[in-house]
């Protein structure tokens, strides 16, 4: 198939950036996007042209690091897929294809489409963790059964990859959607009880820091992620927060 | 590719392969019985006081499990770390992809599990090529990995009572390894990373992400700290510590595809190997039995399906030779064959272990249908694994829990593809995406990849190199896995080394140093590895040639995958070492890298890391050609059982080659000298590994 | 604690649902008097009195639900221009309605309307009350010597420009109610697989039984004048 592409590309963090026009021609309809893009990329090396830095790892859809916003959708047209396993045949021939890094003040564009999520680190380092050492002495792994659904919804949340799609998606700009999965992990398992309440309001008050906008319930983050995570643990960390918020002594 | 007649080996290059001076291998391996070993070792190492720590910076490159389980202990112990890593976060590691799950000797399931047999199925395993002292550790503190992992909030899959449980791999009898769905490795870096944020926030740890490691800097003959670019400003960076730890991961990427993520690279290994650390076994290769088969050329890597998927699903092809051209001309559905049309040949060849043979065997038994003819797809390279009969029998186990008399049969199929989507939901999704194939109907269709490489970095009972100062954990060693790793063994591995082996071991060594003070980046040394780097990537620069970094890549892995692939012989091997070695002139000649090095330019990144990966497959290809027995992953077709029950099965010799190949740098990579550490097995008494 | 309920993006949210839940409660009781104005218009006129006359409605009740409204508006405002600038660059391809709907992403606009609608509806009714009652200090409620509510409502729909513009409003407040009812609960922190359903479904009725009861009502005095 034959595709014409308008492309973001943008030299550094100061550069204003615009899109720029390419077609590539006679990709398979098997092919993934980031393998057409990859396509592309020879195609300019040919050419002389500097080629489109994305960001790219695993291209199995678990590591996170891909990251483009398709025609107007995060990782595109396609459901419960990244962009690297976002297929080809979801286009069609001689379409125009957009293709931009996300939008957020907190996560500025570094090159061409590639973006700086180091706020999600920085939420993360907030509280994002179980005070444990790992000293190797811990009780052992059984001595605290689990409700298999409390494990379960757990999973669920844990799954988050943390490519950012929320943030991109949402009219906001919100991280809510990010932030709830980690506090809701936590919320759900033994482990987590300790610092359950600290955790929760460090990592909002971090999260307000980096500059996301605020959460309007439009669920758009919903229908984007990856990993299909729910708003419904956004409910549950606004929940952890007021309750954290009202009895911290703090 | 043209095949080139080539010249046998030159005569000094024969010298090199017959001269051995391992005087420069000291294991450092405990003495005394193989089961206190460990203990002893830690009772009578040297610590470094917890005020000294303070004082004391370590660098750590690669923030996968091994990389961020080391970092994070050693923050807590007291330590100064700074963690280096290529990607964007911590976070991103390819240990991520992990899928399958994680060993740990714990007996839950009460079937007889204990930390001997870990021990014995991982060396059995390994085709017994690892260092037994190495791996009885190994197997000892994988049941604190559990304990750890669960205290900081990995979510394990759990049973209805509320514990853990538990799954099967291939390669052994019990049920010891634990997981979370499809995405354990996910879940085991995320417990590790959250470990490593915790210490960022206490300013334990400071994180350089975007960041290469691209030369180690020794100064007195001892690591004291590396060379990085930045890689978004592209500015070119001096760390220092008083020791450097690597944990980079494998070379699996030498072959252009593999499961291996795009970024995967061998150049922090291949820089300490070139400053002195001895490269061990680089030939052992695992090829994973169940990826999804390539679509066509411009296909860049080749996703897993978990090994775990071999537990309930069978691998068949059609016994008949037309079937196979009907079902290729898609005149007829796998579905349609009838059960004794299908030839379950691993189930035939193996019995004793059927579907859940070591990766190695069930990837050479593949890859002989494939050869044979009966490779079912377009491109001739796929075998099925088929689900239906799991589905029957989980469906009809349900509708007796649920107590339905005389269930359908496509009540049954409800009920069983229900179950096979609580187990491996996230896998079939991910087959579904890229194959756009419904594999509950119709059966999945899997082939052979690159994926794990056993072989690496040198590394002694303290897991130093052969550089003083420099550590290398995880895959990026020549690892506990001998030639063959076993299912679920790798997340073990990574995160024994960071979590309980390495925190202590690097005590002896930096109880030397509390007296040392802060390591200045202002030496010589550092201005001359400061001078290489930037010598290397202006040289790459001023090339201007016509070809990307990757056309040189792709290059490389066809030598590799055709020559130094599945199956080995002399005569592939030499052509290797030749074609390696052509490319790698190209290379020089003709890489046209566009942009600067002062800015984000992932070209040149590529280009550097190829440009190590040419070097390692010479090395690679020598290694495969020097052993010239067949063992794990290490397939020479002159070295197979000729009769008997095994015919035609991998044949090791013990009697030469039961020793690690450990390579010491020398001008480059045909000139490498042979070391050999001989292994000495006590406690196991070596077997030919059979499964059937 | 740096942050604390009123300063944190939580908090705000919550406080929008908060002061949303109150303004909903307001409209069902606004609602029900109206709705008795078809009914019988002399219990219609009692209530009317009573609710304009009460000292606890008048001095306590209308201050906080004024008070409940600006902070609602003003909030809504301040949040949606905080929301904007975290987002400067916009995308130049953008298809938000293949994840989520109108009212969900316009709730200002909706917002603005009703805005701008209650400065008609205070023109009509709030401003002459207030007037009559504490400008003149006629508390007696009585126009020619019977209750005046139900006539004055009742002629407000005699100018059939007026009764178009109450019925085009009545409708950004059902799309207003659409995604505020039920975003109320998930701000609030309801959300469960049990009982989310019901939510949305009651969320459904009220958003659009309510406006839509508005317009009969305001249709009916319309009718019954032209026939």
């Amino acid at each position: 198939m034959d595709l014409k592409l308008k492309v973001w590309r943008q030299k550094n963090r100061e550069d204003r950036g615009r899109l720029v026009d390419y077609n590539v021609a006679g990709i398979s309809e098997n092919s993934s996007f980031l393998e057409m893009l990859d396509i592309l990329n020879e195609q300019l090396i040919n050419q002389n042209i500097e080629p489109v830095s994305f960001d790219h790892d695993c291209r199995e859809g678990i590591c996170g690091m891909c990251s483009l916003y398709i025609n107007g959708e995060a990782h595109g047209p396609d459901r419960k897929v990244t962009t690297c396993q976002l297929h080809m045949r979801m286009f069609n021939d001689g379409e125009t294809i957009y293709i931009e890094p996300w939008r957020s003040s907190a996560m500025p564009v570094i090159k061409d489409l590639i973006v700086d999520r180091s706020a999600f680190d920085r939420i993360q380092q907030s509280g994002g963790f179980v005070s444990v050492n790992t000293s190797g002495s811990t009780q052992d792994a059984n001595a605290l059964p689990i409700p298999k659904m409390n494990a379960d919804k757990a999973f669920d949340v844990a799954a988050c990859i943390g490519c950012g799609a929320c943030v991109a998606t949402c009219k906001n700009s919100s991280a809510m959607l990010f932030v709830a999965a980690k506090v809701s992990q936590y919320a759900y398992l033994p482990q987590g009880q300790v610092e359950r309440k600290q955790r929760v309001l460090n990592m909002v008050e971090q999260m307000d820091k980096e500059g996301f906008g605020n959460c309007t319930n439009t669920g758009a983050c919903e229908i984007e992620c990856p990993k299909s995570i729910s708003i419904e643990y956004i409910a549950k960390m606004n929940r952890e927060y007021l309750s954290a918020s009202i009895s911290s002594e703090e | 590719m043209k095949k080139k007649t080539l010249d046998p080996l030159s005569e000094k290059e024969n010298q090199n392969l017959s001269k051995i001076s391992s005087d420069k291998l000291i294991s450092k391996t405990p003495s005394g019985p193989i089961s206190s070993k460990w203990t002893n070792h830690k009772n009578s190492i040297n610590l470094v006081n917890p005020a000294n720590k303070r004082n004391i910076d370590i660098i750590v490159v690669g923030t996968g499990l091994a990389g961020s389980s080391a970092a994070a202990s050693l923050a807590e112990m007291g330590y100064n770390v700074k963690t280096f890593c290529y990607q964007d976060s911590p976070r991103r590691a390819h240990s991520i992809a992990a899928q399958g799950g994680i060993n740990a000797a714990k007996n839950y399931q009460n079937d007889g599990d204990s930390v001997h047999r870990l021990f014995y199925d991982t060396v059995k395993g390994g085709d017994y090529r690892s260092r037994e002292s190495n791996v009885h550790r190994l197997a000892e503190v994988s049941t604190n990995i559990i304990d750890q992992c669960v205290a900081q909030g990995v979510p394990f899959g759990r049973d209805y009572g509320g514990l853990l449980d538990n799954r099967s791999f291939g390669g052994v009898l019990v049920s010891r390894t634990f997981y979370a769905k499809g995405q354990t490795g996910q879940q085991l870096l995320l417990g590790a990373y959250s470990a490593v944020n915790r210490q960022i926030g206490k300013g334990k740890i400071i994180p350089y992400n975007r960041h290469e490691m691209l030369d180690l800097v020794k100064v007195e003959g001892k690591a004291r700290g590396i060379i990085a670019r930045n890689l978004e400003t592209g500015k070119i960076e001096r760390h220092s510590a008083h020791a450097v730890v690597i944990a980079s991961g494998g070379y699996g990427n030498v072959f252009f595809l593999s499961t291996n993520a795009m970024g995967s690279n061998v150049t922090a290994a291949w820089k300490i190997h070139k400053k002195g650390a001895f490269f061990a076994n680089p030939c052992y290769t695992q090829i994973h039995p169940t990826c999804i088969p390539r679509s066509g050329d411009n296909q860049a890597k080749l996703t897993l399906m978990s090994e775990s998927l071999r537990n309930d699903g069978r691998i068949w092809v059609p016994k008949n030779i037309e079937d196979v051209k009907s079902i290729r001309a898609g005149k007829l559905m796998p579905t349609e064959i009838l059960e004794e049309n299908r030839d379950y040949y691993l189930e035939r060849r193996y019995p004793a272990f059927g579907n859940l043979v070591p990766r190695d065997v069930a990837s050479r038994a593949a890859k002989e249908r494939i050869d044979a003819g009966f490779g079912v797809n377009k491109t001739e390279e796929a075998v099925y694994l088929d689900f239906s009969s799991a589905i029957e029998r989980y469906g009809k186990q349900e509708a007796a829990i649920a107590r339905i008399k005389n269930p359908t049969n496509a009540e049954i199929i409800i009920l069983g593809e229900k179950i096979v989507e609580s187990k491996y939901g996230n896998l079939f999704q991910m087959y579904e995406k890229i194959v756009a194939e419904n594999p509950y109907k119709t059966p999945m269709m899997i082939y052979p990849a690159v994926h794990y490489t056993m072989g690496g970095v040198w590394v002694d009972y303290n897991l130093m190199t052969t550089v003083p100062g420099c550590y290398c954990i995880g895959e990026a060693n020549f690892s506990d896995h001998g030639a063959n790793r076993l299912g679920a063994s790798a997340l073990m591995q990574g995160l024994a080394d960071g979590y309980f082996v390495l925190p202590y071991t690097i005590g002896d060594y930096l109880s030397e140093d509390i007296r040392t003070g802060p390591i200045s980046i202002n030496s010589e040394e550092f201005d001359f590895a400061e001078k290489n780097v930037t010598d290397k990537l202006d040289n790459l620069l001023s090339i201007k040639g016509k070809k990307s970094p990757d056309y040189f890549h792709k290059k490389l892995g066809k030598v590799m995958w055709e020559y130094v692939g599945m199956s080995r012989n002399e005569k592939g091997l030499k052509t290797a070492i030749k074609e390696i070695k052509l490319i790698k002139e190209e290379f020089w000649k003709d890489v046209r890298i566009l942009g600067d090095r002062k800015s984000l330019n992932p070209e040149l990144e590529k280009a550097g890391r190829v440009s190590d990966l040419l070097e390692l497959g010479e090395l690679f290809a020598k290694d495969a050609l020097n052993r010239n027995e067949s063992c794990g992953g290490h397939f020479r077709e002159e070295s197979v059982e000729l009769d008997g029950l095994q015919k035609g099965e991998a044949k090791r010799d013990d009697q030469d080659y039961s020793y690690v190949s450990a390579w010491e740098f020398n001008k480059e990579p045909s000139e490498a000298i042979l070391h050999k550490e001989h292994l000495e097995f006590n406690d196991i008494e070596l077997k030919q590994r059979s499964y059937k | 604690m740096a942050q604390n309920l009123a300063s944190s993006s939580i908090g705000r949210k919550v406080l929008m649902a908060l002061s949303g839940f109150f303004l909903m409660v307001f409209l069902l009781q606004h609602f029900s008097i109206n709705l008795l104005s078809v009914i019988d218009d002399n219990l219609f006129n009692e209530v009317s009195h009573f609710m304009g006359t009460n000292p606890l409605i008048q001095l306590v009740l209308q201050p906080i639900l004024i008070l409940g409204f600006m902070f609602h508006l003003f909030m809504g405002i301040y949040l949606d221009f905080k929301n904007n600038t975290a987002r400067p660059i916009k995308y130049a391809m953008n298809k938000p309605s293949a994840n989520s709907n109108w009212m969900s992403r316009n709730m200002i606009i909706s917002g603005l309307m009703i805005f701008l609608f209650l400065g008609l509806h205070f023109y009509d009714f709030w401003f002459p009350e207030i007037n009559t009652k504490f400008i003149k200090g006629d508390w007696t409620g009585l126009h020619d010597g019977e209750y005046r509510y139900w006539q004055e409502l009742n002629h407000k729909f005699h100018d059939l420009w007026r009764v178009i513009i109450y019925c085009i409003s009545f409708i950004f407040l059902s799309l207003h109610l659409l995604h505020g009812f039920q975003s109320a609960f998930q701000s609030a922190g309801f959300n469960s697989n049990k009982y989310t359903p019901v939510i949305k479904l009651a969320s459904n009725i009220y958003a659009i039984a309510i406006p839509f009861g508005f317009i009969f009502i305001a249709l009916f005095h319309y009718i019954n004048y032209i026939i």
